[in-house]
């Protein structure tokens, strides 16, 4: 969660008094604060940590570092299902939660941002 | 990755090495501070391709692996309450405290959440309103703000039963400790450049006149580093000691103006432990006077909560550069991701995790025999 990831604002919208948007983090599409930046409009690529954009990025610096991370498998870390990394890790065959579903060792599944996207839904 | 002709720019890395092979007359040791920048060094070897002059020492920039031990006993107490939802990032579940971690309290009945962000957390605490619901407040100057806009959120919305653990840490009273320790070799920082995004810059020419001491901001990508590293060197051969900026696509000089109004009005600053290494004077933040409804030490009277850390992990050294995660005794023998005996085997930042991870092969035959296997690993 160190990391801040780049992302590209797909749509912006007021929700509760705060200024939030869809940001597309390589095929994983995550709901963003703006509050930050609040003047960040649709199109533009922004670093964002833990569900807010901190600072403008351009597009071709984004690209890079979203592949970079992609290929470290930071993408996986950061938006693949955190109960099932943890059961891998304590060396769980499954039950990675209170669903039952049986616990995945990472890196074995596709690629980490089109998992992810699915687990996100 | 240990071949330049795998770099995203395979010329310019080349160019960016010659020139720092040509500029370097003696040795140096640069820290780097941040654990992402410690993963991409050791994924692409760029410890390996730097001339052997040239000395990278990893510095404590993970949050999870500095967050102390009695945070995290803390936090296994709050989560155990029947009463409690407790949210979390899914990187603190492996971190264990005292016998066990937060994925066992949940085994354990414990309602754990894990959020992808603070306000997620606020939004539990909305539709819960019959239940405590507690945010795990860890990080860096980086995930300070965010922390400190759901806490901020919480009492402008109302939302009483919203509640912060926060154990964050800042990065300049860490830089400064590392430079008084007697033991200390660092010659040059590489600074963690997301951190910058947030503070700027404002807060590094006191150092680096103060110790003498290179400091140059630096983003996580092979050629950024690169560039951190010829910047530093060129100002050591110098012997120049100033604050450089080598990623100014994500850093500008006064950072976040609104982010750091926030952490103005949210938090102040205070002592705080470092796992392994101890208290480091104003290291750290705390909620601020306003805001002390929405502490969880407060609210769940934790705070005489206090843990001894075992003195089998030698994580402390390797938070401080004084030793390298492979030179440990435990390093993948008793200590692997899936039997971590602190957080910088656990975290994907950490730098026991990054040898781990990346440098098996290159282990001595002891732990070769005895570790699990690549397949097992956590940071697979």
């Amino acid at each position: 969660m160190c990391l801040a990831v780049p992302g590209k604002v797909l749509g912006v919208e007021e929700r509760n008094g705060t200024r939030m948007a869809s940001v597309d983090f390589g095929g994983v599409v995550k709901e963003v604060c703006l509050e930050y930046l609040p003047d960040l409009q649709v199109g533009e690529y922004a670093i964002v940590h833990v569900g807010f954009a901190l600072q403008r990025l351009d597009e071709e610096s984004a690209r890079r570092t979203l592949e970079l991370f992609e290929n470290l498998g930071m993408l996986q870390e950061e938006f693949g299902d955190p109960w099932e990394q943890a059961a891998a890790e304590a060396g769980m065959n499954g039950g990675s939660g209170a669903d039952g579903e049986p616990a995945a060792v990472r890196g074995q599944g596709p690629d980490g941002a089109a998992a992810a996207g699915e687990v996100l839904r | 990755m240990k071949y330049i002709d795998e770099f995203q720019d395979p010329e310019l890395a080349a160019r960016l090495l010659d020139e720092i092979r040509a500029t370097v007359t003696r040795p140096w040791a640069l820290m780097e501070v941040c654990g992402g920048q410690t993963h991409s060094i050791i994924r692409h070897g760029l410890d390996q391709l730097l001339p052997d002059e040239i000395e990278l020492i990893h510095g404590p920039g993970c949050p999870v692996c500095v967050t102390p031990l009695e945070v995290i006993d803390k936090a296994l107490e709050i989560a155990s309450r029947p009463d409690v939802i407790f949210c979390s990032f899914g990187d603190m579940l492996r971190v264990p405290g005292t016998g066990r971690d937060l994925f066992q309290v949940r085994g354990e009945g414990g309602d754990v959440r894990v959020v992808y962000s603070p306000l997620d957390a606020l939004r539990i605490a909305e539709e819960n309103p019959g239940r405590e619901v507690v945010f795990f407040g860890i990080g860096f100057e980086t995930t300070a703000p965010p922390n400190a806009m759901a806490v901020h959120q919480a009492r402008a919305r109302g939302i009483r039963n919203f509640s912060l653990l926060v154990s964050h840490v800042r990065v300049p009273p860490a830089i400064e400790a590392i430079m008084q320790s007697p033991q200390c070799r660092v010659q040059g920082f590489l600074a963690a450049g997301h951190v910058c995004s947030v503070m700027g810059t404002e807060e590094y020419p006191a150092l680096a006149e103060r110790f003498k001491v290179p400091i140059v901001v630096t983003g996580f990508e092979p050629l950024d580093i690169l560039e951190g590293v010829r910047r530093t060197v060129r100002q050591l051969e110098r012997g120049e000691h100033t604050v450089g900026n080598a990623y100014p696509r994500a850093v500008r000089p006064e950072g976040n103006p609104a982010a750091r109004a926030m952490l103005d009005d949210v938090f102040e600053v205070t002592d705080r432990a470092w796992r392994g290494i101890g208290v480091i004077l104003d290291s750290g933040w705390r909620l601020s006077e306003r805001y002390r409804d929405h502490d969880a030490e407060h609210r769940f009277q934790v705070g005489d909560i206090a843990t001894l850390e075992p003195a089998e992990c030698r994580a402390g050294e390797v938070l401080q550069g004084l030793l390298k995660p492979h030179e440990c005794e435990a390093f993948g023998t008793t200590c692997t991701p899936r039997t971590p005996l602190g957080a910088t085997m656990v975290s994907s930042e950490g730098a026991c995790a990054a040898y781990y991870l990346y440098r098996r092969l290159e282990l001595p035959a002891r732990a070769e025999t005895t570790a699990p296997s690549l397949k097992e690993s956590s940071v697979v």
